[in-house]
């Protein structure tokens, strides 16, 4: 592979590596990573805590599949599925999708790509770690005490003063967690405007620094909300105090529109890092720059912000003023203003590049085609009428899906492919991850495309059975996520492999360009061996010959 | 086109490294900066997390006008006020322990902490008396909530929402303030060492931001939930 691209290594030094002092032999021993304040180490410790909870909520997801196959509740009933379903959406969302790609990728890249040695605070970072194992602890305690039924959502004044099962635990479990997102999105911030290297300027950094400041500034200000959202769920569940509940004098829709002013944007947390790893992608793989950098910089802060204006769209059939209603819904369009621009932009970086169909290149596409259908989908969906009748219904489960599922997961194993070789020092079977990013894809969309259809016919979420017309496409979804499941399992299976078995990748596999990519693969505890200077912008590939001529006509260049 | 690369770390930075340079920043500056900044996002979380309440505050004072009111007329103004003026000491306080370190005078920096910390003590128990009133006068909201006193109010039901209120918006602030003991006697130790002093004093100074923001949170709340509609009960 890679025989199209140049490998250039700015380190010379033994390519065989295993001598080479890296943050991975720097130290060795469980203590070595559990005090550990390195941002990469702290990755890994979120690389593995967040790939144990994605194996928890799939096996949700399983069970969910294996009921949903026949139209009557043969596997479990009513009470049990309440509680399948909620676990998957409470663990996936708040476990795996939100810190996936920030906690992961972001924490190891982050301070890399703008040639800092460590994220601010190294130590808040350690903490957020702990805070997350923490919360999910909690959750994990209510899982195992018989699970809570409410769905990921919490809706009052059934959490508070119906449901017989663990809301508390799970609640206060969501709530710890929102820390460890807080802290990440605080240090990010603050390592964005002052850890810079010289000459860094902000219009030098690479679309994926910008998507995660944006994702960040969601996280800052949006989930303190869900937190004391849900301290006030525990209060009128636990003491009786009335926020939610009529019978105590409050009012059930207060929390739905605290619950969504996070809920909604955190999303944007979930898709906007996914962005950024994608702009990463295009460029290198089309090697050409980013087509209208600065408009997708700030299209990704647009699409933050107007996030955090449209949370009303969950909210059509409650009641809401009809004028509300119409604002909130035109609000939500604005929204695919900004993310289409991101899109065609990407499409015309891809335009006469040259491009390479590596592993990571495959997620790449795929992101886009998946986001593509949820966007569209979403703009049909804050449409007033069609929404009155598609709510509640499996055309929403879909949708949602194709842009938190679909987005999130793309980019997250796109980039965990793309940066593999720059955490580990070791290439994956190629011929493997290809097939396996093509399961993804296929897997995909047969398990939730069918959903849209369900939805248009009117089969509603949440529910263990079904009329018998549903069940052809209840079986190709079922049968969809079965293919999604080995997809997810080779990557798990060849990563693991490659640690010991896999050939030494180089320090730039890709021959990409970043300053994550001058340093040496995996790199040194302090991330460069002498501060970088940066003196161009972010994407600068140019074909060889052009770049040679530009080199005759100019020599200062 | 590579990166040039450059060593910032002259022999000179090196040589006036001071003793609390953490590794990662160039220099104290920096670290001085970053610091700040991130204590102001963390009190803009704070914002956003006591928002949630003044929101919830705003939307059912606006309804529930009445019970409101009446509700709030039994909150115990004089004590509200006393413990408004011990905060707004506390930050006074606060601020000259700040002063104390800029002109070097460590045992000044650690006699304005523990004033400020008497202060933020006497808050807490002026507050503690007046829960203990609400339990005295079945106040409080749940089973023994006495709805009889608001019976002849239209919703008397809502009263419950104002304690409720009540009692988790100076329940929280209270925490904060716990919190904040906390973090000005994990300062008093550095600060008796001689570790702060005006080149270097930067836990001081975030740990002053948060004292003041949690002042702040209470100006706001003592109006709302002591004074306002205070005039309207008196007219019943």
């Amino acid at each position: 592979m890679n025989t199209n691209v140049a490998t250039t290594s700015l380190h010379p030094g033994p390519e065989t590596g295993s001598e080479r002092p890296n943050y991975l032999n720097a130290e060795y021993g469980l203590k070595s990573w559990l005090l550990t304040r390195d941002h990469k180490r702290i990755a890994l410790l979120y690389l593995i805590s967040v790939s144990l909870f994605f194996a928890l909520g799939s096996m949700f997801a399983i069970l969910i599949r294996l009921e949903l196959l026949t139209p009557q509740g043969d596997l479990m009933q009513a009470d049990t599925y309440n509680r399948v379903f909620t676990l998957h959406g409470v663990i996936m969302v708040f476990f795996f999708l939100i810190p996936a790609i920030p906690a992961v990728l972001g924490n190891f890249l982050v301070p890399l790509m703008i040639g800092a040695k460590d994220l601010a605070f190294p130590r808040i970072n350690l903490l957020s770690w702990y805070i997350y194992v923490l919360g999910g602890i909690f959750t994990l305690y209510a899982m195992l005490n018989g699970g809570v039924d409410t769905g990921w959502t919490f809706y009052t004044p059934f959490s508070t003063s119906f449901s017989n099962t663990h809301v508390i635990a799970t609640a206060v479990g969501v709530f710890i967690n929102g820390f460890s997102s807080i802290l990440t999105g605080l240090n990010f911030i603050v390592t964005i405007h002052r850890m810079r290297a010289p000459g860094m300027t902000w219009f030098r950094l690479p679309l994926f620094i910008w998507s995660h400041y944006a994702t960040s500034l969601v996280m800052v200000l949006g989930t303190p909300v869900i937190a004391i959202t849900l301290l006030m769920v525990a209060g009128e569940r636990a003491f009786h105090l009335g926020f939610f509940d009529p019978k105590l004098g409050g009012d059930p829709i207060l929390f739905q529109h605290m619950f969504w002013f996070y809920s909604h944007p955190a999303v944007y947390i979930m898709i906007l890092p996914s962005m950024g790893v994608i702009s990463e992608l295009v460029a290198a793989f089309a090697r050409k720059r980013i087509f209208g950098y600065p408009v997708v910089a700030f299209a990704s802060i647009a699409i933050a912000v107007l996030g955090f204006l449209v949370w009303g769209h969950h909210m059509f059939v409650t009641g809401q003023s009809i004028y509300a209603a119409t604002v909130f819904s035109v609000l939500s369009m604005l929204v695919a203003i900004p993310s289409a621009v991101i899109v065609f932009n990407w499409t015309a970086t891809l335009y006469e590049g040259s491009i390479s169909y590596q592993t990571p290149m495959l997620y790449a596409l795929g992101f886009i085609g998946l986001f593509t259908i949820g966007g569209l989908t979403g703009t049909m969906v804050a449409t007033l009428g069609f929404d009155v009748h598609v709510h509640d219904t499996y055309f929403i489960v879909a949708h949602f899906h194709y842009v938190m599922v679909g987005g999130t997961i793309m980019g997250y194993l796109g980039g965990l492919h793309y940066w593999w070789p720059k955490i580990t020092g070791r290439m994956y079977p190629v011929f493997l991850s290809r097939l396996a990013a093509l399961l993804v894809f296929v897997g995909f969309n047969l398990t939730f495309f069918p959903q849209f259809i369900l939805g248009y016919m009117g089969m509603p979420r949440r529910y263990w059975s079904y009329p018998e017309e549903f069940q052809v496409f209840n079986i190709l979804s079922s049968a969809g996520a079965s293919i999604l499941g080995i997809g997810f399992l080779l990557p798990l299976f060849y990563f693991f492999f490659s640690l010991k078995y896999g050939r030494r990748s180089g320090d730039n596999p890709w021959g990409a360009i970043g300053l994550e990519w001058d340093t040496t693969s995996p790199p040194p505890t302090e991330n460069f061996y002498t501060i970088p200077v940066v003196t161009r912008g972010p994407y600068e590939y140019t074909p060889e010959e052009v770049h040679d001529r530009r080199k005759q006509e100019d020599p200062v260049a | 086109m590579p990166s040039i690369a450059a060593d910032t770390h002259g022999v000179a930075g090196h040589a006036h490294h001071h003793h609390a340079l953490q590794h990662h920043f160039d220099n104290l500056e920096q670290q001085k900066e970053s610091s700040t900044l991130g204590m102001w996002i963390f009190l803009v979380t704070e914002i956003m997390f006591f928002g949630g309440l003044f929101l919830a505050y705003t939307i059912y004072r606006t309804r529930f006008v009445g019970v409101f009111a009446d509700a709030s007329h039994h909150l115990n103004v004089t004590m509200g006020f006393a413990n408004t003026l011990v905060l707004i000491a506390s930050s006074l306080t606060m601020a000259l322990s700040i002063w104390a370190a800029q002109i070097n005078r460590r045992k000044l920096i650690v006699f304005f902490l523990l004033l400020t910390m008497a202060l933020g003590a006497t808050f807490l128990v002026v507050k503690a008396f007046e829960y203990r009133e609400k339990f005295v006068h079945h106040l409080v909201p749940g089973p023994s909530f006495n709805q009889e006193q608001f019976q002849h109010l239209q919703h008397p039901e809502q009263a419950q929402v104002f304690y409720s209120l009540y009692f988790i918006m100076t329940g929280i602030h209270a925490l904060h303030m716990v919190i904040g003991l906390g973090v000005l006697a994990w300062l008093l130790f550095p600060s008796w060492k001689g570790r702060y002093d005006a080149v270097y004093h930067n836990p001081l100074e975030c740990a002053g931001l948060y004292w003041h923001f949690v002042d702040i949170v209470w100006i706001f709340l003592f109006p709302l939930l002591y004074l306002l509609g205070a005039h309207v009960a008196q007219g019943h």
